[in-house]
């Protein structure tokens, strides 16, 4: 059996004359944690919402589980969980109602015995029969997560957790993530505007832009590349910026502040780069690499544009 | 799947206050008509037979609880289906505006199905209400009024019904009351899937409701070839219950026309609803 979860070939949705999705290619490995990025308006929500089918693309294939969505989509979602943007409950009912609704629908109906505990997974023990309007942001991002996994499904799917949660919550919902994977060996689709969270967990990742795919893969190779971004903390920022434009042309200047320098450049040039600037008399404080998905993830959005 | 969200749908509309609204209105509704009639229907009764006395002569209570519900029926039917699409309009757009309808699409219950379980949550609710209005117009007017013989006033002329030849024609005439609010119903769920806020299917049904009864109204050649067609018109086929002899082929076209009106809208909400891009 293969261990492909989800495959998305030339996915494209057109809403009149916006065309959302353009050409959105990814694969999802049993196992993963998969981060799903892209700018505001790349085509992320368009393509998660495809991907639960709330939206029917208009071109392309998904298949989940070797089994084409179109065709399959009772037996592929009764497998599946999924928060898109942010848990809307019955705010009339109780947290323990509001499972036991979307629980009859899941194909497996919970017991109640499984409600509780799952509520108590989530940290929700003690407010069972509270109403959902008296709950705060965090607390519906948990129960949440609990309407996700009351049906025991293989692959979760989380577009934008995190929105709106404090600190702590972000941390809850990713040890949270980890363990699903790590201890129940589950699939998490993620989608997240935090990128150093999203660092944290991901293993795999694809980058959406403008309804494209830009890039695909595991996020230790990626950020593993010789390309870096390292800020230097230097005296007489001006000068150097003069001295690098004229005497390394090959980096690239992205940023510079009073006392640093942010510069594009390849792990070769960086000795380099070093000894040129102190021959040259500057006073170089700290090098500090930079090499995070934040700046890949940049980077990559900007090759895209010139492209 | 399917009965699992009914019962889904039970669950909401008994937790939600807006649906003891109807109840609670036709309970106050009936009530002040039953006080009204109570304190001051004699002299109702007396004004609508002065007109015959000179030809009839009348024996016996004529403001019996067979007349009460008569006159309670033909005054509510016509504000019913406010209350009806007040809880039916709501059940798609409302989740739409609060977003549990895309927690509900994600999982694996088919549109289809989850649409035909508000369809029946919604005929349930609308079978609640007019056995609840048959309860209060019926029975307690029967309680607060006696039985009697039934004096009805019809377009033909003035038709009395023998007390023991009427209950039938209240099962018949709640019946096709029931059919007709019914549509009304499916054509605010109907419009529910067409929007995404609470609001707009109530409105728009009620003023369908308005424009349909005035066109049937309206004595505009124009408009002769479909005022047969608008459900509207066969709101108050119930009426014919009550006519001697039973106009048959009547109420037989009524229950056709309003049963297609509901073919036709819960099928054109079937088709619009699995089309239906979920982007709220």
């Amino acid at each position: 059996m293969s261990d492909k979860i989800i495959e998305v070939q030339q996915l494209a949705k057109r809403f009149g004359s916006f065309e959302a999705v353009k050409d959105v290619n990814f694969t999802v490995y049993k196992g993963d944690v998969f981060g799903f990025l892209g700018p505001n308006g790349a085509g992320k929500s368009t393509s998660i919402r495809c991907l639960l089918s709330l939206i029917k693309p208009d071109r392309g294939e998904i298949k989940i589980y070797g089994q084409t969505l179109a065709a399959n989509r009772s037996q592929i979602l009764a497998r599946t969980g999924s928060i898109i943007e942010k848990p809307d409950f019955y705010k009339y009912l109780s947290a323990y109602q509001n499972l036991a609704i979307f629980s009859r629908i899941s194909g497996a109906t919970a017991s109640a015995k499984e409600i509780y505990q799952m509520l108590d997974f989530v940290g929700l023990a003690g407010r069972e029969k509270d109403k959902v309007a008296g709950f705060s942001h965090g607390m519906k991002q948990r129960l949440g997560i609990a309407q996700t996994l009351l049906h025991k499904p293989d692959l979760i799917i989380l577009d934008e957790p995190t929105t709106g949660l404090d600190p702590q919550g972000i941390i809850d919902i990713r040890n949270l993530i980890l363990r699903l994977r790590d201890e129940q060996g589950k699939t998490v689709v993620l989608s997240s505007h935090l990128l150093a969270e999203m660092e944290l967990i991901a293993n795999r990742m694809v980058i959406i832009n403008k309804g494209k795919t830009v890039v695909e893969g595991e996020v230790s190779k990626l950020l593993s590349s010789d390309d870096l971004v390292v800020q230097l903390e230097i005296d007489k920022v001006e000068s150097a910026k003069n001295y690098l434009k004229n005497h390394l042309p090959q980096l690239e200047i992205i940023d510079s502040t009073a006392t640093h320098l942010e510069l594009a450049i390849t792990k070769s040039m960086l000795p380099e780069l070093n000894k040129s600037l102190v021959q040259q008399g500057f006073s170089i404080y700290a090098i500090e690499s930079k090499r995070k998905l934040e700046d890949y993830f940049i980077k990559m959005l900007k090759a895209d544009v010139v492209e | 799947m399917l009965w699992n969200s009914v019962y889904n749908e039970f669950i909401k509309i008994t937790a939600k206050p807006r649906s003891y609204l109807g109840l609670l209105a036709i309970t106050v509704l009936v009530g002040v008509i039953l006080f009204a009639l109570k304190v001051d229907g004699q002299s109702m009764i007396a004004f609508v037979t002065s007109s015959f006395e000179q030809t009839l002569s009348f024996q016996g209570t004529l403001l019996n609880g067979n007349l009460v519900a008569f006159i309670v029926l033909q005054m509510l039917i016509i504000h019913i289906p406010l209350l009806v699409a007040l809880v039916t309009g709501d059940l798609v757009s409302g989740e739409a505006a609060s977003g549990t309808i895309r927690m509900l699409l994600t999982k694996p219950i088919s549109r289809t199905q989850l649409l035909l379980s508000k369809f029946i949550a919604g005929a349930v609710y609308t079978l609640c209400l007019i056995i609840w209005l048959g309860i209060l117009a019926v029975i307690v007017g029967k309680v607060l009024f006696g039985n009697g013989d039934l004096m009805v006033l019809n377009s033909d002329g003035l038709v009395i019904l023998q007390e023991q030849d009427v209950n039938w024609r209240y099962a018949g005439g709640f019946a096709v009351a029931f059919l007709a609010l019914l549509t009304v119903s499916t054509l605010s769920i109907c419009l529910s899937c067409f929007s995404n806020n609470s609001i707009g299917p109530i409105v728009v049904t009620m003023a369908i409701i308005i424009l349909f009864t005035i066109i049937g109204t309206l004595d505009v050649k124009l408009f002769d070839a479909i005022r047969p067609y608008l459900f509207t018109t066969h709101m108050a086929s119930w009426r014919s219950f009550f006519e001697e002899p039973l106009p048959l082929k009547e109420i037989i076209k009524s229950l056709i026309i309003l049963l297609a009106h509901q073919v036709i809208l819960i099928g054109l909400a079937l088709y619009h609803f699995n089309k239906k891009d979920i982007t709220t």
